[in-house]
């Protein structure tokens, strides 16, 4: 399958990359990754004009640690989520969601950035960056904003970057103490979309109740879904089996799923029940610094 | 559309070519070059068999354009034998009868040069998650784990 024809820029610095998205117009289309890009360009599903290469910039390939954040730069690749040490310590969750995406050939191309930049709900970072409170930086002609993940997703396969804006970091605030997360998700098969995701992380207070939670769904909805309800009941909360079990079925009522070739909407809703009780569980024992 | 120019270091050679930036990277490869032994399976990113080594990281080539490797080196099956021998890989998949068909074997071997290259002394888990996006349909893959294994081993005692 060969992509229609395009003009190819390949920039050597961000500044340049955005004078390209502003001179170009809406039909340029940034290269990062490519590994979802680049298979709907050989199914025809879009055909830019013009691709923008940000491979060549150096410098945005980092996963780094400052000012209480985790800060993941545009080109850092799904592999280094596997590999890094203070993701193994402080944000297991990241590297969880990372061994769900695709295969290991593809996640040494694809981006973290780019899983969010796409704005599938049928990515997997969405809920996690969900569940953690994470922000994006877009970076643009009039400069850099900070975008809550939150507000990033405002339909299907949109997000709120501007056409001349690039998602040059994923700030995620690292975790106090006695915090600890997990995603979990079903796949037919290795590399498949989610059926349904849920990734949830909690912090416990010195009592060792529930002091914050965060949970999100992945492809269970038009956009990935913060279960706000189900954040909101655990706050406060001693994490016992029924609790837990009472609020996997919150976050199953908050999941919007249709029926499709994975399952019928029931089944998918279901599932969130099931997977939001594992991975809170599963989230409880690393909050008490188990694996 | 206007070709671009581009060099790309392959198995240690120069080559340098115009090409549509359309082309990908497994067409040049196999079409420009004429180096024929990466294959291309399903065409969609999910078989592997297009898989070769750029800059050290192993990638599937039907998922990367030709213009993407403009400096960059890359290495295919072409390039493990050395001197008339095999590399240790490859003596692995012979010893240990890897292959049935053969066609999944390019993108076996170049997905293990990067994974032996990160993780000397796999467990058959690792390995088997190693290999989780490279499709055979004729070995089960038990044989292609043991030809891992033993090339790990052969590297490890510095047979390469």
């Amino acid at each position: 399958m060969i992509p229609r024809s395009f003009e190819y820029f390949s920039p050597r610095t961000l500044d340049e990359a955005i004078g390209l998205l502003q001179k170009l117009g809406p039909d340029a289309k940034l290269l990062s990754g490519g590994q979802s890009l680049i298979p709907m360009m050989k199914l025809r599903m879009v055909s830019p004009q013009h691709i923008v290469d940000i491979n060549r910039i150096p410098g945005l390939d980092y996963i780094t640690e400052s000012d209480g954040q985790l800060k993941i730069g545009a080109l850092a690749r799904e592999h280094q989520l596997e590999t890094s040490d203070v993701i193994a310590t402080k944000l297991p969750i990241l590297a969880d969601t990372a061994k769900f995406i695709a295969d290991p050939l593809v996640r040494s191309q694809a981006t973290v950035c780019g899983n969010l930049a796409h704005g599938d709900p049928a990515n997997d970072h969405p809920a996690t960056m969900l569940a953690l409170g994470a922000k994006v930086v877009a970076t643009g002609p009039n400069g850099q904003r900070e975008i809550a993940v939150a507000d990033f997703f405002p339909g299907l396969f949109t997000t709120a970057l501007e056409p001349e804006e690039i998602l040059t970091e994923i700030r995620v605030p690292l975790p106090p103490a006695n915090s600890g997360g997990a995603y979990l998700k079903l796949e037919r098969k290795v590399g498949d979309f989610a059926t349904a995701g849920v990734a949830a992380q909690i912090t416990l207070d010195d009592a060792g109740n529930c002091k914050q939670a965060g949970i999100g769904l992945t492809n269970v909805g038009m956009t990935p879904i913060k279960a706000i309800k189900t954040e909101a009941f655990l706050g406060g909360k001693t994490l016992d089996e029924a609790t837990i079990n009472q609020a996997a079925e919150i976050a199953a009522s908050e999941s919007e799923p249709m029926d499709d070739i994975r399952g019928s909407a029931d089944y998918k809703r279901d599932l969130v029940r099931v997977l939001t009780a594992r991975a809170l569980t599963r989230a409880l024992a690393r909050a008490k610094g188990g694996a | 559309m206007d070709k671009v120019a581009i060099k790309v270091n392959v198995n240690g050679t120069e080559r340098a070519a115009e090409v549509e930036p359309r082309m990908l990277l497994v067409h040049f490869l196999r079409e420009t070059l004429r180096l024929t032994g990466t294959h291309i399976g399903c065409d969609t990113s999910h078989c592997g068999a297009c898989t070769v080594v750029m800059d050290g990281r192993a990638i599937k080539s039907c998922t990367a354009f030709a213009v993407q490797a403009d400096g960059r080196s890359v290495m295919t099956v072409e390039g493990l034998e050395q001197d008339g021998k095999l590399h240790p890989l490859q003596d692995g998949f012979y010893q240990e009868h890897g292959l049935q068909c053969g066609y999944c074997t390019p993108g076996m071997l170049m997905t293990g040069i990067a994974f032996l290259g990160e993780n000397s002394n796999p467990t058959d888990d690792e390995i088997r998650h190693a290999i989780s996006g490279n499709l055979c349909r004729c070995t089960g893959y038990v044989n292609i784990v043991k030809a891992y294994q033993y090339a790990a081993q052969k590297m490890r005692d510095g047979g390469a």
